[in-house]
């Protein structure tokens, strides 16, 4: 039940976007991947979720060839969190969780009570029930996301690859999404902007850099002074925190 | 909305079509009773004898009725084309005549007529699913795959422009006086002429496209979210894509090649249907096929009445009700950018 990568290349319009990137997400761990804007992060994502189809190189689930896999097997397998997901549509909140269910159902199954159930707990879960019937596109950005992720999680999926989900939401949803997706039995890969955040729900962290996979690892292996340094280009203080035990990042000026 | 209300909004619709196919039978130089219409008709299914008088009977078979059953299935066909490139496209704004489709279709249809290719109702529809796919080609082609609203509709211009260009060029270098008079046909839409065979082909093919898109209704819903979303949902975009393209361009086609390029229906009719059912596939496609054909009898009635005893071409009319709803979404489009 794992997700791999061996040697992945991918560009687009002429530029290497990611360039040569091994790397094995182990069944049921939360794998942060970290970088700046621009390292390749969220192609890198696209490619481990079966949507772009790598120059060189293999995206594996389970020791499979994705790109050689039909998109509906793919799709019960592998749920996608998209870092901006928007419509015109004037679609309702619950009609967005019971997309999940699509790649559940061929042209002639119907609608089951075991979806509607499915489908509600998903969104109870992102703490949503009361927007139930509102229009997807009057939530705040932090809303959607979580819709999103409650769309996600009704897919039923073994595998969730989350682009920047924390993003748009203030900080009890942050905390609260993420706290969520590290609990859920399914293995994560997580693009994460917070190092800090990164540090507390990831049980091991990846850093790109200009397209290539430059360090791997336990949080407290990874994050050091010097590496921030060299991929962010901003000094900072690594310690334990005495409060989670965790590795904390505090940034200097 | 309940599933209730939902079979009796049907209902109510699929009742006003008929009224409306009634009442469109009865127009013309001899005015015939909605009546009369129906005892036409159970006379001819063998539900009752009525007697009748033999023209009226002959105006009703002859005329008549096949103008109004395809009135009815160009409308459902064409808003059904709108509904589908709307999503697919996820452009508010597409449709088959805004798109150049119906242009297209157009010059492919006076191409197979004037250059001698045979002028049967199957070889016309022939030549105008040719055009239809080179328009369509051409418009994707030129819009590229990030299909930022505006790019889509400028595209849609040009191959509009384009098309029309072409079919008066070919009109004009190899057509007859009466001939070059049908341009306008070809360029604004007329029921006029129209015979059951023209009924059995259109009724056809808006069956079939309607059955194939209904097949296809959970995955135009997982393209909510753009073509990424619908692939991470497992569905075969390409496919898929290139399928609804397909039935999408053989509808306009089809009605094109019959009734010339009528403008606006796909594009409004969708609309009123999602605000009424929502955005689900399962319930817009039929809502929109059956709103569609009652919109189109309607407008081919309003075509005989307004400057009557002369017809409007349907597709002023079509157009009259269209550009300010289109100026609406274009409006709202630009100010949500």
């Amino acid at each position: 039940m794992s997700i791999a990568a061996t040697d992945i290349r991918w560009s687009s319009g002429g530029a290497a976007i990611v360039q040569g990137v091994t790397l094995e997400v182990r069944e049921g761990e939360t794998f942060g991947l970290l970088g700046p804007n621009g390292s390749g992060k969220s192609s890198l994502l696209r490619v481990l979720a079966g949507l772009r189809v790598p120059q060189s190189g293999q995206a594996l689930l389970d020791g499979a060839d994705l790109h050689r896999m039909a998109p509906r097997r793919i799709a019960r397998r592998i749920a996608v969190v998209e870092q901006h997901a928007a419509t015109d549509i004037a679609i309702s909140v619950i009609e967005v969780v019971r997309l999940g269910r699509t790649p559940h159902h061929g042209i002639l199954s119907g609608w089951t009570a075991a979806d509607d159930r499915i489908v509600e707990d998903a969104l109870a879960r992102v703490d949503l029930t009361y927007r139930r019937d509102q229009p997807f596109h009057t939530l705040s950005g932090g809303e959607r996301q979580r819709v999103q992720l409650a769309r996600a999680l009704a897919q039923d999926p073994t595998h969730l690859i989350l682009d920047e989900p924390t993003n748009h939401l203030d900080i009890q949803h942050q905390l609260e999404i993420l706290a969520l997706v590290q609990a859920l039995p399914v293995t994560s890969i997580v693009a994460l902007h917070d190092l800090n955040l990164a540090a507390m729900f990831c049980d091991r962290l990846g850093v790109m850099k200009a397209g290539r996979l430059i360090a791997c690892g336990a949080p407290e292996d990874v994050l050091s002074a010097a590496m921030i340094a060299d991929v962010f280009g901003v000094r900072a203080h690594v310690a334990l925190s005495a409060h989670h035990g965790r590795v904390h990042v505090q940034f200097l000026r | 909305m309940s599933g209730l209300r939902l079979l009796i909004g049907a209902a109510a619709v699929l009742a006003a079509l008929l009224v409306a196919i009634a009442l469109a039978v009865g127009i013309g130089e001899m005015p015939i009773a909605p009546a009369t219409t129906l005892a036409a008709v159970t006379n001819r299914i063998g539900l009752t004898q009525i007697p009748l008088r033999r023209i009226e009977e002959a105006v009703i078979w002859d005329y008549r009725l096949s103008r109004a059953l395809l009135a009815a299935l160009c409308g459902a066909g064409l808003a059904l084309s709108g509904a589908i490139l709307q999503s697919l496209l996820r452009n508010p704004l597409a449709e088959p005549y805004v798109l150049g489709i119906s242009a297209g279709a157009s010059t492919g249809a006076v191409s197979v007529m004037l250059l001698g290719l045979g002028a049967g109702t199957v070889t016309l529809s022939l030549g105008a699913f040719a055009g239809a796919l080179v328009a369509f080609v051409f418009v994707i082609l030129l819009a590229g795959t990030g299909q930022a609203a505006d790019r889509t509709i400028l595209a849609g211009v040009a191959a509009s422009q384009l098309f029309n260009a072409l079919t008066s060029w070919i009109v004009s270098t190899s057509a007859n006086a009466e001939q070059v008079r049908s341009v306008m046909f070809w360029l604004l839409g007329s029921f006029a002429g129209v015979r059951w065979p023209d009924v059995w082909l259109a009724s056809g093919v808006v069956a079939a496209g309607l059955a194939v898109c209904l097949a296809h209704a959970r995955a135009l819903d997982a393209f909510t979210f753009g073509e990424d979303a619908a692939r991470s949902l497992g569905i075969d975009v390409r496919q898929v894509r290139a399928v609804m393209l397909a039935v999408t361009a053989l509808m306009t086609a089809t009605m094109v090649s019959i009734v010339g390029a009528i403008g606006f229906v796909g594009l409004v009719i969708p609309h009123a249907a999602r605000f009424v059912v929502g955005p689900g596939h399962r319930r817009l496609l039929p809502a929109t096929a059956l709103t569609g054909a009652l919109f189109m009898v309607l407008a081919d009635i309003a075509s005989r009445l307004v400057i009557a005893p002369q017809i409007l071409p349907v597709g002023v009319v079509t157009a009259l009700v269209g550009v300010p709803f289109f100026s609406v979404i274009l409006y709202r489009a630009r100010s949500a950018a």
